[in-house]
């Protein structure tokens, strides 16, 4: 049985947990709203710049001259892996699950007889991959020195990827990173980003369009965007994930902590309790005998 | 008579009004977008959009780097990647 001090020791170790647990959780709800809202308000570029590669892409027949990014290297034998992750902890199973679809992914490639590269962006999830797979990984980008990652470090990303492709690094790229649906509810995603998959949507061509400069120009143009905007929308739906699973995670080790505080409370009660019956039995006997 | 005009950003959808008239830097020269014109897809340069809320109203000028603009029958669409200053 643990002593009283003992008992004191450890309530109070775990209320001061509990402290912390609580004052992230409110710093995750605050930042979980803002989040959301930079998400959000990021839509209408996405949709729109989606629908015009979309009415682009329905134009013009793939070809040999058409733009790598569209049309793809001919191979399909090097698959690069882009992990997003965010840099820090106490967000639930958030960055596991992520890096568990990317295993999952990468272990189906690799039986499939495709070699599997990384590139990972944000500090959490490196360990582990680099433990799984020593000699995959081809680069990373370090989101820690930036508060929120934004458009700069989208745009940075997606240069440095474009640069691989060009370099024939890598045939397919394939990017991991959690999409947020609720609070509550944040879905690991894996999405094609390197060939452009073609959208889906085809707009039904119904006016003439002009073009200035040309369709294949433009779309050479508009492809780097699209892939910047799609790494872009990656960052954020990431960045409000990672507030909802730690908001999540958080208000969970709160009420755990407020648990074991009560439970240990009493057992504190008890003994206390046990040790002054013990004296006063002690001093009663003391007395009857004299 | 008038155009709508959206101006649309990766960080959020700066502009949706309706307008008389705005002139949009493309990349092979300066051009101006009234109601009905005919559907077009251009790449623009880093330059001013010159917004004209009315006929003789004075043009109101949003700096932007780089983008496209996009003329279907609903309006016109500016996609700049971002507001300058």
């Amino acid at each position: 049985m643990a002593s009283l001090k003992e008992l004191k020791g450890r309530i109070n170790s775990v209320k001061s947990t509990q402290k912390i647990t609580k004052a992230k959780q409110m710093v995750a709800a605050a930042k979980l709203r803002k989040a959301q809202s930079a998400a959000e308000a990021a839509r209408p570029y996405a949709s729109r710049l989606a629908g015009v590669v979309a009415s682009l892409a329905s134009r013009i027949v793939v070809s040999e001259s058409s733009p790598k990014l569209l049309a793809g290297t001919g191979k399909d034998a090097v698959h690069l892996l882009v992990v997003a992750n965010s840099d820090r902890g106490l967000c639930g199973a958030f960055n596991s699950n992520i890096v568990k679809a990317a295993r999952l992914k990468a272990k189906a490639l690799e039986a499939e007889g495709k070699k599997v590269q990384f590139y990972l962006i944000g500090r959490k999830g490196r360990a582990v991959i680099r433990r799984e797979f020593p000699n995959a990984i081809i680069g990373g980008f370090d989101t820690t020195t930036v508060r929120e990652a934004g458009y700069g470090e989208a745009d940075a990303i997606a240069a440095e990827l474009v640069a691989l492709y060009d370099a024939g690094k890598f045939d397919v790229a394939h990017l991991f990173f959690s999409r947020f649906r609720s609070a509550l509810l944040q879905e690991p995603t894996e999405q094609q980003i390197i060939p452009v998959p073609a959208p889906k949507s085809a707009v039904a061509a119904d006016s003439v369009v002009e073009y200035e400069p040309e369709e294949e120009e433009i779309l050479a143009a508009l492809l780097p965007r699209y892939l910047k905007t799609q790494i872009f929308g990656a960052l954020l739906e990431n960045a409000a994930s990672e507030q909802g699973a730690s908001m999540t995670a958080m208000d969970n080790a709160t009420r755990n902590a407020g648990d074991l505080i009560s439970k240990l409370t009493i057992q504190y009660n008890r003994s206390r309790q046990a040790a002054i019956t013990t004296e006063l039995i002690e001093i009663i006997a003391g007395a009857e005998a004299l | 008579m008038a155009l709508h005009f959206e101006l649309v950003t990766p960080a959020k959808l700066v502009r949706s009004e309706e307008v008389h008239m705005v002139v949009v830097p493309g990349s092979e020269g300066e051009f101006g977008v009234l109601e009905g014109h005919a559907p077009f897809l251009s790449t623009i340069a880093d330059g001013t959009v010159k917004v004209y809320k009315s006929e003789n109203a004075a043009p109101e000028e949003i700096a932007i780097a780089g983008g496209f603009a996009e003329v279907t029958p609903k309006g016109l669409t500016v996609l700049a990647e971002k507001l300058v200053g």
